[in-house]
């Protein structure tokens, strides 16, 4: 990116401790807000070598599920009002869902209220079925969103 | 050049100082950490042989070291990685130090940089600081010593940067979690003392601190003390208890100037000797007065002076210890202490808000009472009063469970003291107070304290010291015996629980101590006598114990078995010769076994045989006893035990197998195990070898079974007593399966041919159903039982296999001194194995091959994994075969997985997926099915690691399947168990990376 960083400086916050858990062997596992953001929290940011969760853009309480009626709604917040990056992340995300569960859930993903200056332009484009296939049609957005969902250089 | 300087000292000091200019020349600029190890090495070893020359250059030298320090790699990582940056600092460590010459200028670099806000610069500094002290000497350091005092002062007390650590219980305790610089300085602190004593009155005379100590007057209670103050207290205690370890003229020092001053703020005087030794009547002492700074403080100093003398008491003999002063100020303080102690202890305030002050009394009453011998300050009715103090803790109160845990472990310590200090008179009044009492503990009925807490701290206590474990052991005894008698006798269900708490802590704490202690095995040999005596009682009482069914009843003979069969392994073969004389004794004068026990001969057997099984249901419990414990004997036994009388024991055992007792089962194999294979000696009636045994066992399992594998006389009148018989007959045949099957494990662990035979006979079992070249034999048999009786003696059959294959640990393993032959289970594996499959081919009922898998399962998953990569070609079509029909019913999820487990063991192993490629899309065939295996999440799990696995092998077998993996993967997606879930989401990816990162298909 020869535009230099749109954020250069983000806080970093600290990784939180996993917690294992001891699930008790006979009863189902309900889908929890905690497992979806063990499956998200490791996607790394488009700009710098850090994770989403380090820099604080998801965090467990962000994250809604709703099991019955298949339905999963994130909510980020971008590092910064302007943050162009932000149409990415949610890509990621939309993506890396994808992977992880299965066809029938719905996912909903939105930016913070207050934290995107355009917030209500990025939440449509994130959850407008076309525009997403399109993006990721395109061979540079589809590399970036790759690269962060798979690297492994946290 | 290090060589040189090694070998050639005296020609290389010839060279003088163009040596050093050179190696001035040669050091300066460096940056290879290789070369840096080896230029520290050679100033280390220059500076050792050369003084002379040094001298003028030693400015210039370390003007050039000193740039290294502190060590600091800006290379990124993985480069450098042959030299470590701990060994390069220690190195330049050791060439700091190499010197006195270099004192001037390192001293105050090192000063300098302790000062830098860098904590490693700080904690290498201080690791320097205390390395150099020791080699530099006394008089050099003398001029630094104030510099010193003032940077320590300001790590330690003035900025301290220790942490409170979180755990709750250690909240209240002042434990400190201190940073790696805290500690460094300790270290550095204690080596300063020790090489220059002055330094003392540096501290001594130091403002801040006695400040700091009138400071502390002001918190009444622990929990007044804001954090930071609780700091530096812990710093100035560690700072002082550093001062006083350091030998006896330090602790003269600072007791003379810190401990009157500490018991004042306590408000404790000197003990008037007038004064009543009432401890009970607490008049003045109320807790309040205590303020917790002083009292912290004065703790550290007791526990450093005891510390001082431990490490005195062990290198010299003689020395006026009692004159010294600190000594004579602390025993005159004594007793006041420890009324205070005791004094906090009794507060009963509630558990929580005390428990700082609970600690502190219990680790002062501690300390008081664990120093050595003679040279203790408090006398012996104080000591005496302690004990008893802490006892009377543990017997009087559970429920301040911080209390009572603490308590016990100050009584565990001062037990181990008193052992370490060989200190007679104390090691008595402790047996007297102590042990006594936790003893009567023991037994007492009534307590408030639960009894698997009043189990611990016997055993506890008793672990400090062989006798007082002996003790111990005889508490628990008794109190076994009497518990005992009050399940037989009374029937009395409370003492059930009891009594199996009691057994298992024998078998579970004591015996295992006595094991790892070594030397006399009394404990052991005693306790199994005593059962048998037990038991012995009861059938001369003609008592039968109530209640035969009722669960805790079999949990009591259970634990019975557990202590019996542990204490008689632990035994030598001479004890066990005893226990089992003893215990044939008992068994065969009880009425039931003294009526049949003496006739011999097989001819007998069957009809006994025959009418223990109708006499099963009325054979009272009082035998099930005896034969289970003898079984347990037995099953313990040392292969060189002699045992008499084997002809009867083994029909003994024949005959109640026969009836369905498992034990005996196990007895029996141990015994086939364990049988020497020739007798020697003449009095062969009454021993005998291992053939005749077999002759027995086989003859006796013929006569009922019908078995004519082994020898071809199908008597007719046991035709006639099976028709009879019918319903008891199929259980007959269980039972023998069930016996056949630890014979078989017993023959098969040392490695016996006749295993073949027992196998065989296993095998017809299992194809029992309607092949017509096997089931001739069996005709009759055929008849007798209806379909599903059959049925199930097929299953029980196979599952034998897994009783063959698999460890026990109620028998045959090597705690129980089985015989063990390396490579058993290889070696089943590859006989057996052709067989089975040779079956599996001809076998035409759909039941009989399922059952033969499932046979072949059980085999497949106990062998070593190695034995069967070999042949994993060959195996993998019928391991899957084997899944399908397994997974047809519920019951067998466990066979399952147990197959799963080493289907994924050969996919993870190179060779095994050489073979696993042939069968690549049968195996993810079959895998794919099994993710969705309704009944078990292991399975699931694992045939979606497997698939995993599958991914890795060669591209184009893999390729064609991707597409029904990734569609039964996107199901598992929504399975309900969350890690079966997340085992998918890995498998997705790894299939569909294979083609492209796009999971589209």
């Amino acid at each position: 990116m020869t535009l230099g960083l749109i954020n250069a400086n983000p806080v970093v916050h600290a990784k939180k401790e996993r917690v294992a858990r001891n699930d008790d062997s006979h009863a189902e596992d309900a889908v929890d807000p905690l497992e979806i953001y063990d499956y998200v929290r490791d996607i790394r940011d488009p700009e710098h070598p850090y994770s989403l969760e380090q820099l604080s853009v998801l965090s467990e309480e962000s994250i809604t599920v709703d099991e019955k009626l298949g339905r999963i709604l994130i909510t980020f917040t971008p590092t910064i009002q302007h943050c162009s990056m932000a149409t990415v992340i949610g890509l990621c995300l939309r993506e890396k869902l994808k992977d992880c569960f299965p066809p029938h859930f719905k996912v909903d993903i939105k930016v913070a209220p207050g934290s995107h200056a355009n917030e209500e332009s990025v939440n449509k484009q994130l959850n407008d079925k076309e525009r997403v296939a399109a993006a990721l049609e395109n061979p540079n957005l589809r590399q970036l969103v790759d690269e962060c969902l798979y690297s492994s250089e946290l | 050049m290090e060589c040189l300087l090694d070998r050639y000292a005296g020609a290389m000091a010839d060279l003088g100082d163009n040596l050093v200019y050179g190696i001035c020349e040669a050091i300066d600029g460096e940056k290879d950490p290789q070369c840096l190890l080896l230029v520290f090495h050679i100033v280390e070893s220059l500076a050792q042989l050369s003084p002379g020359p040094l001298a003028n250059f030693a400015e210039d030298l370390f003007e050039i070291l000193g740039c290294y320090f502190p060590i600091h790699f800006t290379h990124p990582k993985g480069e450098d990685d042959d030299v470590k940056r701990e060994e390069l600092a220690r190195a330049l460590m050791l060439a700091f130090a190499s010197t006195p010459l270099f004192e001037p200028f390192s001293i105050p670099l090192l000063l300098e940089k302790l000062s830098s806000s860098l904590p490693s610069a700080k904690v290498e500094s201080f690791k320097y600081l205390s390395y150099c002290t020791a080699k530099y000497g006394p008089e050099r350091m003398a001029k630094h010593a104030e510099a010193l005092w003032a940077s320590l002062k300001d790590t330690t007390y003035l900025s301290p940067q220790s942490m409170l650590s979180m755990e709750p219980e250690s909240m209240s305790r002042m434990n400190f979690q201190e940073s790696d610089v805290m500690t460094e300085a300790f270290v550095l602190l204690q080596e300063v003392i020790r090489q220059y004593g002055e330094f003392i009155s540096l501290i001594i005379g130091d403002n801040d601190i006695n400040a700091f100590l009138i400071s502390l007057n002001q918190y009444k209670g622990f929990d007044d003390i804001p954090l930071q103050v609780k700091q530096k207290l812990h710093a100035v205690g560690h700072i002082l208890s550093a001062c006083a370890k350091a030998s006896a003229a330090m602790c003269n020092k600072v007791f003379e100037s810190f401990f009157p001053f500490l018991m004042d703020g306590l408000g404790l005087s000197v003990a008037q000797p007038s004064q009543n030794n009432s401890y009970l009547d607490e008049e003045c002492f109320s807790l309040a007065k205590f303020k917790f700074g002083p009292l912290y403080l004065c703790i550290e100093l007791i526990a450093a002076c005891k510390s001082l003398t431990l490490s005195l008491y062990n290198c010299t003999s003689i020395h006026d210890f009692p004159h010294q002063r600190w000594c004579s100020l602390l025993s005159s303080f004594s007793e006041s202490l420890v009324k205070a102690f005791v004094s906090m202890l009794r507060s009963n305030v509630a558990d929580n808000e005390q428990s700082a002050y609970v600690y502190c009394g219990v680790k002062g009453l501690q300390i008081l009472a664990t120093f050595p011998g003679s040279f203790t300050p408090v006398s012996k009715s104080v000591n005496d009063n302690i004990f008893l103090e802490l006892v009377s803790i543990i017997t009087s109160d559970s429920n301040k469970t911080f209390e009572w845990t603490s308590a016990l472990k100050a009584l565990v310590e001062i037990g181990f003291s008193i052992d370490k200090c060989l200190d007679s008179e104390k090691a008595a009044s402790f047996e007297s107070t102590v042990v006594e009492k936790i003893v009567s503990l023991i037994s007492s009925l009534d307590s408030a304290i639960p009894l698997s807490l009043r189990l611990q701290a016997a055993f506890e206590i008793g672990a400090t010291r062989k006798d007082f474990m002996l003790r111990v052991v005889r508490g628990l005894d008794e109190s076994i015996d009497t518990n005992f008698s009050a399940v037989f006798d009374h029937g009395n269900h409370k003492s059930d629980e009891l009594t199996i708490k009691l057994l298992d802590t024998y078998s579970q704490k004591v015996l295992p101590w006595f094991l790892e202690i070594g030397g006399s095995e009394e404990v052991q040999l005693n306790f199994a006598l005593r059962i048998w005596d037990k038991i012995e009682n009861f059938r001369a009482l003609n008592l039968s114990p109530p209640e035969f069914t009722s669960i805790s009843y079999q949990d009591l003979l259970g634990a019975t078995m557990t202590a019996m069969k542990k204490a008689v392994a632990s035994c030598s073969e001479e004890s066990q010769e005893i226990i089992i004389n003893k215990a044939s004794g008992v068994l065969f004068s009880s009425t039931v076994f003294g009526s049949m026990g003496f006739k011999s001969g097989s001819s007998i057997l069957k009809e006994e045989g025959l009418q223990q099984t109708q006499n099963y249901g009325n054979s009272s419990g009082r035998d099930e006893w005896l034969t289970s414990l003898f079984a347990s004997v037995v099953v313990a036994l040392r292969p060189q035990t002699g045992i008499s009388n084997r002809k009867m024991i083994l029909q003994l055992f024949i005959t109640s197998l026969l009836n369905g007792h498992v034990p005996s089962a196990h007895a029996l194999g141990s015994l086939v195990n364990k049988l020497p294979l020739e007798t020697k000696g003449i009095k062969s009636s009454r021993s005998l070898s291992l053939n005749e045994a077999l002759d027995m066992i086989f003859h006796s399992f013929v006569g009922t079974c019908r078995d004519d594998s082994t020898s071809g006389n199908d008597g007719s009148g046991v035709n006639i007593n099976s028709l009879r018989l019918n319903t008891s007959r199929i259980q007959l045949e269980f039972n023998t399966v069930i016996g056949l099957a630890w014979i078989g494990k017993g023959l098969l662990m040392r490695g016996h041919e006749k295993v073949k035979d027992i196998t065989m006979t296993l095998l017809s079992f299992l194809t029992l159903d309607c092949e017509a070249g096997v089931s001739k034999q069996f005709q009759n048999l055929a008849e007798v039982l209806d379909e599903e009786g059959v049925h199930q003696l097929m299953k029980c059959a196979g599952d034998a296999f897994h009783i063959i294959m698999s460890d026990s640990g109620e028998c045959l393993n090597r705690m129980y001194h089985a015989t063990v032959r390396p490579l058993y289970k290889q070696r089943f594996f590859s006989t057996i194995m052709p067989i089975l499959l040779s079956l599996v081919v001809k076998s035409e009922s759909s039941f009989v091959r399922s059952m033969l898998y499932r046979a072949f399962a059980h085999v497949v998953s106990d062998t070593p994994l190695t034995a069967i990569l070999g042949e994993a070609k060959k195996l993998f079509p019928i391991l899957l075969e084997c899944l399908s029909t397994l997974s047809k019913d519920v019951s067998d999820k466990g066979i399952i997985y147990s197959v799963l487990l080493v289907i994924s063991g050969i996919l993870l192993d190179k060779n095994g997926q050489e073979a696993a490629v042939e069968n690549a899309s049968s195996i993810v065939n079959q895998l794919i099915e099994l993710t969705a295996y309704p009944h078990m999440m292991a399975v699931r799990e694992t045939a979606i690691q497997c698939l995993v696995a599958v991914s890795e092998l060669p591209h184009a077998r893999v390729y064609p399947l991707r597409t029904k993996v990734l569609r039964t993967i996107s199901k598992a997606l929504d399975d309900p168990k969350r890690i079966v879930r997340q085992e998918a989401v890995r498998c997705r990816q790894a299939w569909a990376s294979i083609a492209s990162r796009s999971i589209h298909f």
